[in-house]
Protein backbone atom coordinates (compact mmCIF):
# COMPACT_ATOMS: atom_id res chain seq x y z
CA UNK A 1 0.00 0.00 0.00
CA UNK A 2 1.48 3.42 -1.19
CA UNK A 3 3.11 5.60 1.98
CA UNK A 4 3.90 1.80 4.04
CA UNK A 5 5.35 -0.34 1.73
CA UNK A 6 7.82 1.87 0.77
CA UNK A 7 8.56 2.58 4.27
CA UNK A 8 9.25 -0.96 5.25
CA UNK A 9 11.89 -1.31 2.51
CA UNK A 10 14.49 -3.80 3.96
CA UNK A 11 17.42 -2.83 2.71
CA UNK A 12 17.22 0.99 3.24
CA UNK A 13 16.39 -0.19 6.89
CA UNK A 14 19.50 -2.32 6.60
CA UNK A 15 21.64 0.87 6.06
CA UNK A 16 19.70 3.02 8.80
CA UNK A 17 20.42 -0.04 10.86
CA UNK A 18 24.25 0.46 10.02
CA UNK A 19 24.17 3.91 10.88
CA UNK A 20 22.83 3.49 14.34
CA UNK A 21 25.63 1.17 14.90
CA UNK A 22 28.41 3.13 13.35
CA UNK A 23 27.64 6.13 15.61
CA UNK A 24 26.45 4.70 19.09
CA UNK A 25 29.44 4.64 21.31
CA UNK A 26 27.45 5.52 24.55
CA UNK A 27 24.86 4.04 26.42
CA UNK A 28 21.49 6.13 26.02
CA UNK A 29 17.88 5.39 27.04
CA UNK A 30 15.20 6.72 24.43
CA UNK A 31 11.48 7.08 25.42
CA UNK A 32 8.81 6.41 22.66
CA UNK A 33 6.06 8.71 24.16
CA UNK A 34 3.39 6.72 21.59
CA UNK A 35 1.79 3.43 22.73
CA UNK A 36 1.57 3.26 18.76
CA UNK A 37 5.30 3.46 18.06
CA UNK A 38 5.34 0.58 21.62
CA UNK A 39 3.39 -1.26 18.90
CA UNK A 40 5.42 -1.07 15.84
CA UNK A 41 8.87 -1.46 17.58
CA UNK A 42 7.80 -4.81 18.90
CA UNK A 43 5.65 -5.95 15.90
CA UNK A 44 8.76 -5.08 13.69
CA UNK A 45 11.55 -6.76 16.32
CA UNK A 46 13.60 -3.25 16.56
CA UNK A 47 14.66 -3.25 20.03
CA UNK A 48 16.48 -6.50 19.29
CA UNK A 49 18.23 -4.73 16.23
CA UNK A 50 19.63 -1.66 17.86
CA UNK A 51 22.99 -1.68 19.41
CA UNK A 52 22.51 -2.88 23.41
CA UNK A 53 23.76 0.51 24.33
CA UNK A 54 20.60 2.01 22.86
CA UNK A 55 17.67 1.35 24.46
CA UNK A 56 14.43 1.73 23.75
CA UNK A 57 11.79 2.42 26.59
CA UNK A 58 8.04 2.78 26.38
CA UNK A 59 6.09 6.36 27.62
CA UNK A 60 2.48 7.54 28.66
CA UNK A 61 1.08 7.57 24.93
CA UNK A 62 -1.79 5.26 25.77
CA UNK A 63 -4.99 6.73 26.20
CA UNK A 64 -6.80 3.88 28.11
CA UNK A 65 -3.43 3.17 30.30
CA UNK A 66 -3.55 6.70 31.33
CA UNK A 67 -7.18 7.19 32.11
CA UNK A 68 -7.70 7.48 35.82
CA UNK A 69 -9.66 5.07 37.75
CA UNK A 70 -11.91 7.32 39.28
CA UNK A 71 -12.38 8.96 35.69
CA UNK A 72 -13.57 4.90 34.67
CA UNK A 73 -15.59 4.69 37.50
CA UNK A 74 -17.32 7.48 36.35
CA UNK A 75 -18.30 6.81 32.91
CA UNK A 76 -19.33 3.14 34.20
CA UNK A 77 -21.45 4.91 36.42
CA UNK A 78 -22.60 6.88 33.30
CA UNK A 79 -23.55 4.02 31.74
CA UNK A 80 -25.93 2.92 34.24
CA UNK A 81 -28.77 5.50 34.43
CA UNK A 82 -31.53 4.99 32.82
CA UNK A 83 -32.47 5.91 28.98
CA UNK A 84 -28.25 6.73 28.54
CA UNK A 85 -26.13 5.04 25.95
CA UNK A 86 -22.85 5.63 26.17
CA UNK A 87 -20.49 5.08 23.24
CA UNK A 88 -17.12 4.15 23.55
CA UNK A 89 -13.48 3.40 21.60
CA UNK A 90 -13.66 -0.61 21.78
CA UNK A 91 -10.40 -0.43 23.84
CA UNK A 92 -12.14 1.13 27.06
CA UNK A 93 -14.36 -1.74 26.70
CA UNK A 94 -12.32 -4.49 29.62
CA UNK A 95 -10.30 -2.13 31.37
CA UNK A 96 -11.47 -3.11 35.13
CA UNK A 97 -12.66 -0.38 36.95
CA UNK A 98 -12.96 -0.21 40.88
CA UNK A 99 -16.18 -2.38 40.20
CA UNK A 100 -16.11 -3.98 37.12
CA UNK A 101 -15.87 -2.98 33.48
CA UNK A 102 -17.83 -0.90 30.81
CA UNK A 103 -18.30 -4.72 29.40
CA UNK A 104 -19.57 -6.22 32.96
CA UNK A 105 -21.96 -3.12 32.88
CA UNK A 106 -23.54 -4.25 29.42
CA UNK A 107 -23.55 -7.52 30.47
CA UNK A 108 -25.85 -5.90 33.26
CA UNK A 109 -28.16 -4.02 30.63
CA UNK A 110 -26.35 -0.83 30.47
CA UNK A 111 -26.65 -0.12 27.04
CA UNK A 112 -22.65 0.84 26.00
CA UNK A 113 -22.06 0.76 22.03
CA UNK A 114 -18.39 0.73 20.49
CA UNK A 115 -18.23 3.24 18.01
CA UNK A 116 -15.06 4.17 15.20
CA UNK A 117 -16.08 7.79 15.46
CA UNK A 118 -17.83 10.06 16.65
CA UNK A 119 -19.68 10.20 13.50
CA UNK A 120 -21.23 7.23 14.89
CA UNK A 121 -22.02 8.72 17.85
CA UNK A 122 -23.46 11.40 15.77
CA UNK A 123 -25.68 8.96 13.85
CA UNK A 124 -26.72 6.99 17.12
CA UNK A 125 -27.86 10.46 18.47
CA UNK A 126 -30.30 11.43 15.58
CA UNK A 127 -31.57 7.70 15.48
CA UNK A 128 -32.39 8.06 19.19
CA UNK A 129 -33.58 11.32 19.87
CA UNK A 130 -35.54 10.00 22.75
CA UNK A 131 -32.15 8.49 24.20
CA UNK A 132 -29.16 10.82 26.07
CA UNK A 133 -26.05 9.71 24.15
CA UNK A 134 -22.60 10.41 26.00
CA UNK A 135 -19.21 9.79 23.88
CA UNK A 136 -16.63 8.81 25.81
CA UNK A 137 -13.85 11.13 25.11
CA UNK A 138 -10.17 9.39 25.54
CA UNK A 139 -7.59 10.02 23.36
CA UNK A 140 -4.89 12.97 22.54
CA UNK A 141 -4.38 15.84 20.55
CA UNK A 142 -5.11 13.16 17.61
CA UNK A 143 -8.62 12.81 18.54
CA UNK A 144 -9.56 15.73 20.31
CA UNK A 145 -10.42 17.19 17.34
CA UNK A 146 -12.62 15.10 15.58
CA UNK A 147 -14.44 15.17 19.14
CA UNK A 148 -14.41 19.36 18.85
CA UNK A 149 -15.76 18.96 15.06
CA UNK A 150 -18.45 16.34 16.30
CA UNK A 151 -19.69 18.82 18.85
CA UNK A 152 -19.92 21.55 16.19
CA UNK A 153 -21.68 19.22 13.79
CA UNK A 154 -24.24 18.37 16.86
CA UNK A 155 -24.55 22.27 17.90
CA UNK A 156 -25.18 23.39 13.68
CA UNK A 157 -28.01 20.27 13.74
CA UNK A 158 -29.74 21.21 16.41
CA UNK A 159 -29.04 17.29 18.05
CA UNK A 160 -29.54 18.48 21.94
CA UNK A 161 -29.10 14.54 23.12
CA UNK A 162 -25.20 13.65 22.37
CA UNK A 163 -22.86 14.89 25.09
CA UNK A 164 -18.95 14.45 25.73
CA UNK A 165 -17.53 13.35 29.10
CA UNK A 166 -13.87 14.73 27.87
CA UNK A 167 -11.16 12.60 29.36
CA UNK A 168 -8.81 14.06 26.71
CA UNK A 169 -5.02 14.67 27.39
CA UNK A 170 -1.98 16.73 26.08
CA UNK A 171 1.13 14.99 25.46
CA UNK A 172 3.13 17.87 25.95
CA UNK A 173 2.79 18.70 29.50
CA UNK A 174 2.70 15.06 30.18
CA UNK A 175 6.29 14.63 28.95
CA UNK A 176 7.46 17.79 30.92
CA UNK A 177 5.88 15.51 34.40
CA UNK A 178 8.18 12.60 33.29
CA UNK A 179 11.40 14.55 33.07
CA UNK A 180 10.50 16.49 36.17
CA UNK A 181 10.32 13.15 37.71
CA UNK A 182 13.66 12.45 36.66
CA UNK A 183 13.05 8.30 37.20
CA UNK A 184 13.93 7.69 33.56
CA UNK A 185 17.33 9.55 32.61
CA UNK A 186 16.27 10.29 29.14
CA UNK A 187 18.74 11.00 26.58
CA UNK A 188 16.10 11.45 23.77
CA UNK A 189 11.92 11.33 23.08
CA UNK A 190 10.91 9.73 19.84
CA UNK A 191 7.84 12.42 19.37
CA UNK A 192 4.33 11.12 18.60
CA UNK A 193 3.70 11.44 15.03
CA UNK A 194 0.02 11.45 14.56
CA UNK A 195 -0.08 14.35 18.14
CA UNK A 196 2.62 16.29 16.07
CA UNK A 197 0.79 16.34 12.78
CA UNK A 198 -1.80 18.20 14.97
CA UNK A 199 0.26 20.55 17.20
CA UNK A 200 3.09 20.62 15.05
CA UNK A 201 6.29 19.64 15.65
CA UNK A 202 7.20 23.17 17.35
CA UNK A 203 5.50 22.29 19.96
CA UNK A 204 8.14 20.01 21.27
CA UNK A 205 10.88 22.81 21.29
CA UNK A 206 10.69 23.07 24.70
CA UNK A 207 12.02 19.54 25.08
CA UNK A 208 15.49 21.09 23.56
CA UNK A 209 15.27 24.56 25.25
CA UNK A 210 14.25 23.46 28.92
CA UNK A 211 15.73 20.18 28.91
CA UNK A 212 18.28 20.01 26.79
CA UNK A 213 16.60 16.79 25.66
CA UNK A 214 16.93 15.92 21.85
CA UNK A 215 13.35 15.15 20.26
CA UNK A 216 12.70 13.03 17.16
CA UNK A 217 9.19 13.03 15.15
CA UNK A 218 8.82 9.63 13.86
CA UNK A 219 5.89 7.78 11.79
CA UNK A 220 4.94 4.22 12.15
CA UNK A 221 6.37 2.23 10.03
CA UNK A 222 10.01 0.54 10.35
CA UNK A 223 11.75 3.20 8.34
CA UNK A 224 10.18 6.21 10.49
CA UNK A 225 11.39 5.17 13.57
CA UNK A 226 15.08 3.68 12.90
CA UNK A 227 15.05 7.04 11.10
CA UNK A 228 14.26 9.03 14.40
CA UNK A 229 16.64 6.72 16.36
CA UNK A 230 19.43 7.36 14.05
CA UNK A 231 18.29 10.99 14.75
CA UNK A 232 18.31 11.08 18.01
CA UNK A 233 22.09 8.99 18.72
CA UNK A 234 22.86 11.95 16.03
CA UNK A 235 21.88 14.41 18.30
CA UNK A 236 22.58 12.66 21.59
CA UNK A 237 26.19 11.78 20.59
CA UNK A 238 27.10 15.26 19.64
CA UNK A 239 25.98 17.22 22.34
CA UNK A 240 23.29 19.25 20.45
CA UNK A 241 19.74 18.79 21.32
CA UNK A 242 17.03 19.92 18.65
CA UNK A 243 13.56 18.93 17.08
CA UNK A 244 14.08 16.72 14.25
CA UNK A 245 10.93 15.74 12.12
CA UNK A 246 11.88 12.58 10.57
CA UNK A 247 8.21 12.60 9.50
CA UNK A 248 7.84 15.21 7.27
CA UNK A 249 5.20 13.88 4.81
CA UNK A 250 2.98 14.52 7.42
CA UNK A 251 4.16 16.56 9.93
CA UNK A 252 4.50 20.49 9.47
CA UNK A 253 6.41 22.49 12.37
CA UNK A 254 3.21 24.61 12.94
CA UNK A 255 1.12 21.67 12.82
CA UNK A 256 -2.84 21.11 11.42
CA UNK A 257 -4.18 24.84 11.78
CA UNK A 258 -7.69 23.80 10.85
CA UNK A 259 -7.74 20.95 13.45
CA UNK A 260 -6.19 23.30 15.83
CA UNK A 261 -8.86 25.81 15.32
CA UNK A 262 -11.71 23.62 15.72
CA UNK A 263 -9.95 22.24 19.13
CA UNK A 264 -9.46 26.05 20.56
CA UNK A 265 -13.07 26.77 19.19
CA UNK A 266 -14.21 23.82 21.20
CA UNK A 267 -11.99 23.14 24.36
CA UNK A 268 -9.88 24.65 27.25
CA UNK A 269 -6.97 23.20 28.84
CA UNK A 270 -7.58 21.63 32.16
CA UNK A 271 -6.17 20.00 34.83
CA UNK A 272 -6.50 16.28 34.39
CA UNK A 273 -5.74 13.10 36.51
CA UNK A 274 -3.12 10.47 34.31
CA UNK A 275 -2.64 6.93 35.93
CA UNK A 276 1.17 7.28 37.10
CA UNK A 277 1.35 10.33 36.89
CA UNK A 278 -1.15 12.19 39.39
CA UNK A 279 -2.50 15.39 38.55
CA UNK A 280 -0.61 17.54 36.31
CA UNK A 281 -1.37 21.04 35.44
CA UNK A 282 -2.92 22.12 32.00
CA UNK A 283 -2.09 18.67 30.85
CA UNK A 284 -6.35 17.82 30.15
CA UNK A 285 -9.12 19.05 27.42
CA UNK A 286 -12.69 20.67 29.27
CA UNK A 287 -15.31 21.90 27.17
CA UNK A 288 -15.77 25.64 27.12
CA UNK A 289 -18.65 27.70 29.16
CA UNK A 290 -20.30 28.20 25.84
CA UNK A 291 -20.16 24.44 25.11
CA UNK A 292 -21.41 23.26 28.31
CA UNK A 293 -24.74 22.10 27.62
CA UNK A 294 -22.22 18.93 25.63
CA UNK A 295 -20.77 18.63 28.69
CA UNK A 296 -21.64 15.00 30.51
CA UNK A 297 -19.76 15.61 33.46
CA UNK A 298 -22.08 18.47 33.93
CA UNK A 299 -25.03 16.86 32.33
CA UNK A 300 -24.65 13.50 34.47
CA UNK A 301 -22.96 14.33 38.00
CA UNK A 302 -22.61 10.85 39.46
CA UNK A 303 -20.38 9.55 42.21
CA UNK A 304 -19.11 6.09 41.97
CA UNK A 305 -17.78 6.05 45.85
CA UNK A 306 -14.16 5.66 46.45
CA UNK A 307 -12.07 3.64 43.98
CA UNK A 308 -10.13 0.49 44.45
CA UNK A 309 -6.48 -0.12 43.58
CA UNK A 310 -6.09 -3.36 42.30
CA UNK A 311 -3.17 -5.17 44.11
CA UNK A 312 0.08 -4.95 42.67
CA UNK A 313 -0.65 -3.88 38.84
CA UNK A 314 2.23 -1.65 37.71
CA UNK A 315 0.56 -0.08 35.41
CA UNK A 316 1.28 3.82 36.67
CA UNK A 317 4.75 3.06 36.78
CA UNK A 318 4.85 1.19 33.16
CA UNK A 319 3.23 4.17 32.05
CA UNK A 320 5.84 6.83 33.27
CA UNK A 321 8.62 4.20 31.78
CA UNK A 322 10.29 3.11 35.68
CA UNK A 323 9.65 0.21 35.26
CA UNK A 324 9.29 -2.44 32.12
CA UNK A 325 6.14 -5.04 31.90
CA UNK A 326 8.26 -8.28 33.10
CA UNK A 327 8.98 -6.52 36.24
CA UNK A 328 5.65 -6.38 37.62
CA UNK A 329 4.21 -9.93 39.31
CA UNK A 330 1.30 -10.10 37.62
CA UNK A 331 2.54 -10.01 33.85
CA UNK A 332 1.87 -12.85 32.29
CA UNK A 333 0.68 -14.65 35.30
CA UNK A 334 -2.56 -13.28 37.05
CA UNK A 335 -2.61 -10.46 34.28
CA UNK A 336 -2.84 -11.91 30.48
CA UNK A 337 -4.58 -10.02 27.68
CA UNK A 338 -7.36 -12.85 27.87
CA UNK A 339 -7.65 -11.78 31.80
CA UNK A 340 -6.27 -8.37 32.28
CA UNK A 341 -5.96 -6.91 35.27
CA UNK A 342 -4.36 -3.43 34.38
CA UNK A 343 -5.38 -0.96 30.94
CA UNK A 344 -1.75 -1.39 29.81
CA UNK A 345 -2.66 -5.34 29.27
CA UNK A 346 -6.00 -4.23 27.69
CA UNK A 347 -4.90 -1.74 25.19
CA UNK A 348 -3.45 -2.69 21.72
CA UNK A 349 -1.32 -0.03 22.44
CA UNK A 350 -0.13 -0.77 25.97
CA UNK A 351 3.28 -1.50 26.98
CA UNK A 352 1.71 -4.68 28.41
CA UNK A 353 0.13 -6.15 25.72
CA UNK A 354 2.82 -5.66 23.05
CA UNK A 355 5.62 -7.40 25.65
CA UNK A 356 2.94 -9.69 26.05
CA UNK A 357 2.50 -10.52 22.04
CA UNK A 358 5.68 -10.04 20.72
CA UNK A 359 8.28 -9.88 24.12
CA UNK A 360 10.78 -13.06 23.87
CA UNK A 361 9.57 -14.18 27.20
CA UNK A 362 8.28 -17.16 28.46
CA UNK A 363 4.39 -16.44 29.15
CA UNK A 364 3.35 -18.82 31.66
CA UNK B 1 -5.26 4.96 19.59
CA UNK B 2 -3.53 7.40 17.33
CA UNK B 3 -3.34 5.31 14.72
CA UNK B 4 -3.41 6.61 11.21
CA UNK B 5 -3.28 5.12 8.10
CA UNK B 6 -2.75 6.62 4.32
CA UNK B 7 -5.78 6.68 2.05
CA UNK B 8 -6.70 8.10 -1.26
CA UNK B 9 -9.49 10.17 -1.76
CA UNK B 10 -11.71 9.37 -4.75
CA UNK B 11 -14.69 11.68 -4.61
CA UNK B 12 -15.69 14.46 -2.07
CA UNK B 13 -19.12 15.78 -1.10
CA UNK B 14 -19.07 19.02 0.93
CA UNK B 15 -16.92 18.07 3.90
CA UNK B 16 -17.32 14.30 3.48
CA UNK B 17 -15.30 11.97 1.20
CA UNK B 18 -15.29 8.50 -0.33
CA UNK B 19 -11.69 6.94 0.52
CA UNK B 20 -10.25 4.24 -0.72
CA UNK B 21 -7.99 1.61 1.30
CA UNK B 22 -6.97 -1.62 -0.25
CA UNK B 23 -10.16 -1.92 -1.90
CA UNK B 24 -11.99 -0.90 0.78
CA UNK B 25 -14.78 2.24 0.41
CA UNK B 26 -15.14 3.99 3.18
CA UNK B 27 -17.10 7.53 4.25
CA UNK B 28 -14.67 10.00 5.73
CA UNK B 29 -14.30 13.71 7.18
CA UNK B 30 -12.51 16.12 5.84
CA UNK B 31 -13.91 19.00 8.49
CA UNK B 32 -9.72 18.78 9.68
CA UNK B 33 -8.23 18.88 6.21
CA UNK B 34 -10.47 21.19 4.11
CA UNK B 35 -7.25 21.58 1.91
CA UNK B 36 -8.00 17.75 0.36
CA UNK B 37 -8.74 17.46 -3.22
CA UNK B 38 -9.43 13.96 -4.78
CA UNK B 39 -6.60 12.05 -5.88
CA UNK B 40 -4.59 12.71 -2.41
CA UNK B 41 -3.55 10.59 0.32
CA UNK B 42 -4.73 11.50 3.59
CA UNK B 43 -4.14 10.48 6.79
CA UNK B 44 -7.33 9.02 8.02
CA UNK B 45 -8.02 8.89 11.97
CA UNK B 46 -11.43 7.31 13.61
CA UNK B 47 -13.06 8.89 10.13
CA UNK B 48 -11.51 11.96 9.84
CA UNK B 49 -8.83 12.91 7.36
CA UNK B 50 -5.81 14.68 9.87
CA UNK B 51 -3.61 15.33 7.32
CA UNK B 52 -2.62 15.42 3.32
CA UNK B 53 0.30 13.34 2.73
CA UNK B 54 2.82 15.26 1.14
CA UNK B 55 4.02 13.57 -1.50
CA UNK B 56 7.44 15.97 -2.70
CA UNK B 57 8.54 15.47 1.53
CA UNK B 58 7.57 11.45 1.23
CA UNK B 59 10.31 11.45 -1.95
CA UNK B 60 12.45 13.38 -0.38
CA UNK B 61 12.93 10.94 2.56
CA UNK B 62 13.37 8.22 0.57
CA UNK B 63 16.01 9.79 -1.67
CA UNK B 64 17.79 10.79 1.58
CA UNK B 65 17.59 7.19 2.37
CA UNK B 66 18.50 5.77 -0.37
CA UNK B 67 21.37 7.97 -0.59
CA UNK B 68 22.60 6.64 3.04
CA UNK B 69 22.01 3.07 1.64
CA UNK B 70 24.77 3.49 -0.89
CA UNK B 71 27.32 4.64 2.21
CA UNK B 72 26.54 1.09 3.42
CA UNK B 73 26.76 -1.48 0.52
CA UNK B 74 28.16 -3.67 2.89
CA UNK B 75 25.07 -4.06 4.92
CA UNK B 76 22.09 -3.39 2.66
CA UNK B 77 21.75 -7.12 1.71
CA UNK B 78 18.36 -7.09 3.03
CA UNK B 79 18.85 -9.28 5.93
CA UNK B 80 16.17 -7.39 8.18
CA UNK B 81 13.73 -9.07 6.26
CA UNK B 82 14.93 -12.11 7.46
CA UNK B 83 15.02 -11.33 11.18
CA UNK B 84 11.42 -9.65 10.82
CA UNK B 85 10.57 -13.12 9.66
CA UNK B 86 12.00 -14.52 12.53
CA UNK B 87 10.63 -12.53 14.80
CA UNK B 88 6.99 -13.32 13.83
CA UNK B 89 7.73 -17.06 13.65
Amino acid sequence: MKYIDEFRNPTLASSLLADIHARATRPVRFMEFCGGHTHAIFRHGLRQMLPPTVQLHSGPGCPVCVTADADLDRAIAMSKLPGVILTTFGDMLKVPGSHGSLQTAKAEGADVRVVYSTLDALQIAREHPERKIIFLGIGFETTAPTVAASILQAEAEGLHNLTVFSLHKLTPPATRAILDAGESRLAGIIGPGHVTTIIGSQAWEFLSQDYHVPCAIAGFEPLDILQAVAALVEMAEGGQPAVANTYSRSVRPEGNRAALDILCRVFETSDAEWRGLGRVPASGLALRPEYARFDAALAFPVDPGPTRQHMGCRCGDVVRGAVEPPECLLFGRACTPARPIGPCMVSAEGACAAWYQYGDIGHE
Amino acid sequence: MCLAVPTLIKSVEGDMALAELGGVERTISLTLTPEARVGDYVLIHTGFAISVVDADEAQETLRLLTELAASYPDETNGNLQSTISHQRS
